[in-house]
């Protein structure tokens, strides 16, 4: 499951990053790394961006990153 | 002495910067990069200090321009101490920076800044258990307000002076043992700083350290793979993870053990974004804002502008007056008085207001909201959500739309947004489609201009970027919280990207007005129509159109103004047709950037660049106008 698939408001953890993303690094910096705690706060219209809660920040992600971000529900 | 300002990006670092520097500051480039750096000198206890405000950086990692800066200066520089401000809110992730700048072996200060903002959180902190936990001076700090700056600067002070150096928290023992083996292999040599920083960076992939230590020391590039496949074998996870991970790991044990939650007193600011990022109101507050932003620095510039071009419209007909007015002299003073006008009269009135307000915007977090609400709408041109700001600014001048490309990250968005951005009609622009296309044509087709541009626009930024693929993978950026922004950190941003206008821009659009006006003298605007014939002809406008068009590359409303001279009218529904009217309008928006903005272009983008979007802006302005003129052709 990645985070595109999950519902608004409901708490996951990160598992995995999918291949090819070339910014693990980027993305573990603003604190997604397996095993923290996620959410997504909102969606921007006309697929836009996710507005995502990690580590008791606020991240705003693009599609092409969240759908390679893997999660389950807690 | 010189000390380094380092923390993650929202953390309050250029508050607390400008709070000690105010204009003094001197900006600059790190070489051969578009980041910048601020720069100030400080009385500390009777020593003169170098204080350095390097940009915002999550990491040392080195995955952008900014970090690569941050952490190649310190490690090349002579920095004696690192003050790493970090914002209360946010200890976990503030302290994994921490825990990294430690790791370099220099003399190293705390500041927790934002204390108001955590305790209105709820949220308690012992500095002083950090302190002793990281055995590193702690103080807390609330920048804004400038309570806790000087205790800071003092404490810094006293450990450059004893070169106090921190001792590390250790990592978890697989990787400690992986660290010990390739500091090992640099036990030899002398380093700026610690060799478990170095090791570290190599196990954490940093390819510039990897191919200039891989060069110096044999074995090392081996060994450093050796114990990635053992780290990796071991957990089946990345190093730069696992290292990521336990920085992490001991930043939340140290956050346990020093910060109580209480009750959190949540206020309006907590409830804005339910309505300011609301999938439909929150496009009616943006418009709202927007509007409100615009009426506001039109309102200040236009009230400024018409009397100080008053001003100097009599000054230049006092000086024509007093001189002979036939002479060389005169009328080249009063192409200079028509230079400093432009500048003093038409730019500034209008730039002020306008920086200040980005920076406003921007300091209260709204810009990101932007980009988040915009993100979709803008990917049709093959740019992402940030891109729309220079967009906006646009609309009032082209100066600070390609200054503003700078918050963007990747040289390619910023090239991107900067040609299409000075392709929107600024204030200048306006002022044509008004007196020309309204006045005479009435409003329709003025909004038909308006319409017509934003779709050659998303059709040009399509284009392009099918030959420049967009290679960043997308948004990543954090959401600031809302904050109110220090008067003194918006102004003395505004002050900084002003200065450079003053200094650079303006006195090519000096001697560019002196150099037309001797042209004028000499009448060599025959030459001129001549030489823009091809143009003119191509159009369908009369030649007299010719040297209009090339003052407007100066000032662009001297288009019009050079219309009425050439013609010997000001009636302009007389010579020429309202078509003609239309195809003028259309390329007079689109064509070459005025010199001010390409003066602006070099300084942000270079040269190459500069003669790219000029030429492009040209090509387009044909091509669009041409359009238009067969489309009357036919119908």
């Amino acid at each position: 499951m990645n985070i595109l698939e999950i519902e608004n408001g409901r708490w996951v953890k990160v598992l995995d990053f999918q291949d090819g993303l070339g910014i693990e690094a980027q993305l573990s910096q603003m604190g997604f790394l397996p095993g923290n705690k996620i959410r997504v706060i909102r969606s921007a219209p006309f697929k836009g961006p996710l507005l995502i809660e990690v580590e008791g920040r606020e991240i705003v992600l693009g599609r092409g990153i969240a759908r390679k971000i893997l999660v389950e529900y807690l | 002495m010189r000390f380094a300002l380092v923390g993650q990006p929202n953390c309050g670092k250029s508050t607390l910067f400008n709070q000690v520097a105010g204009y003094r500051a001197e900006t600059g480039n790190f070489a051969g990069t578009t980041v910048t750096f601020t720069e100030t000198r400080l009385r500390i206890l009777g020593d003169i200090v170098e204080l350095v405000d390097l940009p915002g950086t999550y990491t040392l990692l080195g995955t952008n321009p900014a970090e690569r800066v941050v952490l190649d200066y310190l490690i090349t520089k002579p920095v004696d101490a690192i003050v790493n401000v970090i914002d209360a809110t946010h200890l976990v992730q503030g302290l994994a920076l921490t825990l990294e700048l430690m790791e370099l072996g220099r003399p190293i200060v705390l500041a927790i800044n934002m204390m108001d903002e955590a305790s209105r959180q709820g949220l308690k902190i012992d500095g002083e258990a950090l302190g002793n936990l990281l055995c590193i001076p702690v103080l807390p700090m609330i920048a804004s307000r400038g309570q806790g700056i000087r205790e800071t600067f003092t404490e810094t002070w006293k450990v450059a002076r004893e070169k106090t150096v921190a001792s590390v928290l250790p990592f978890k023992p697989e990787i400690e043992s992986s660290i010990d083996q390739i500091k090992g292999i640099l036990a030899m040599g002398e380093f700026p700083v610690s060799r478990r920083a170095l090791a570290i960076k190599l196990l954490e992939g940093d390819p510039e350290l990897t191919s200039r230590l891989g060069g110096e020391y044999k074995n090392l590039i081996d060994k450093v793979q050796e114990q990635l496949d053992t780290l990796c074998h071991q957990s089946s996870r990345q190093a730069v993870w696992l290292i990521a991970t336990e920085r992490q790991r001991i930043a939340h044990d140290l956050q346990n053990k020093v910060t109580t939650q209480g009750k959190a007193y949540l206020s309006i600011r907590d409830r804005l974004d339910d309505y300011l990022l609301h999938p439909f109101w929150g496009y009616v507050f943006l418009l709202l804002i927007i509007s409100a932003f615009f009426e506001i620095v039109y309102g200040i510039g236009h009230l400024l502008e018409g009397p100080l071009l008053n001003f100097f419209n009599n000054l230049s007909a006092l000086v024509l007056s007093q001189l002979d007015s036939t002479s060389l002299f005169s009328q080249l003073a009063a192409g200079a008085i028509q230079g400093i006008s432009g500048g003093v009269a038409i730019v500034l009135p209008y730039l002020i207001p306008f920086l200040v307000g980005l920076g406003f915007l921007e300091d209260i977090g709204y810009l990101t909201r932007i980009a988040f609400l915009m993100d979709a709408l803008m990917h049709r041109m093959g740019l992402h959500g940030k891109a729309i700001v220079p967009f906006i600014l646009g609309y009032g001048c082209s100066v600070p739309a390609v200054m503003s490309t700078r918050i963007m990250e990747d040289k390619r968005d910023r090239f991107l947004s900067a040609a299409l951005a000075t392709m929107i009609p600024c204030a200048a622009r306006l002022s044509i489609i008004f007196g020309l296309v309204a006045f005479y044509l009435g409003p329709w087709p003025a909004v038909g201009i308006f319409f017509y541009n934003l779709v050659i626009i998303t059709i040009t930024g399509r284009i392009i970027s099918s030959f420049m693929p967009e290679d960043s993978p997308g948004l990543i950026i954090e959401m600031p919280v809302y904050r109110i922004p220090t008067l003194r950190t918006v102004t003395a941003k505004a002050w900084f990207r002003v200065r450079e206008f003053i200094f650079e821009a303006w006195p090519v659009l000096i001697v560019g007005s002196i150099v037309l006006a001797g042209m004028n003298f000499f009448s060599i605007t025959p030459w001129l129509d001549k030489f823009f014939r091809p143009f003119t002809w191509a159009l369908g406008m009369p030649s007299a159109v010719g040297t209009p068009l090339i003052f407007g590359i100066f000032r662009k409303e001297l288009s019009l103004l050079m219309l009425a001279q050439a013609f010997g009218t000001t009636d302009f529904i007389h010579v020429l047709s309202p078509e003609q009217m239309i195809v003028f309008t259309v390329f007079v928006v689109f064509y070459i950037p005025c010199l001010a903005t390409m003066v602006t272009i070099k300084n942000e983008l270079g040269w190459k660049n500069m003669a790219l979007i000029s030429s492009l802006s040209l090509l387009v302005a044909l091509i669009a106008a041409l359009a238009l003129r067969l489309l009357f052709l036919v119908f």
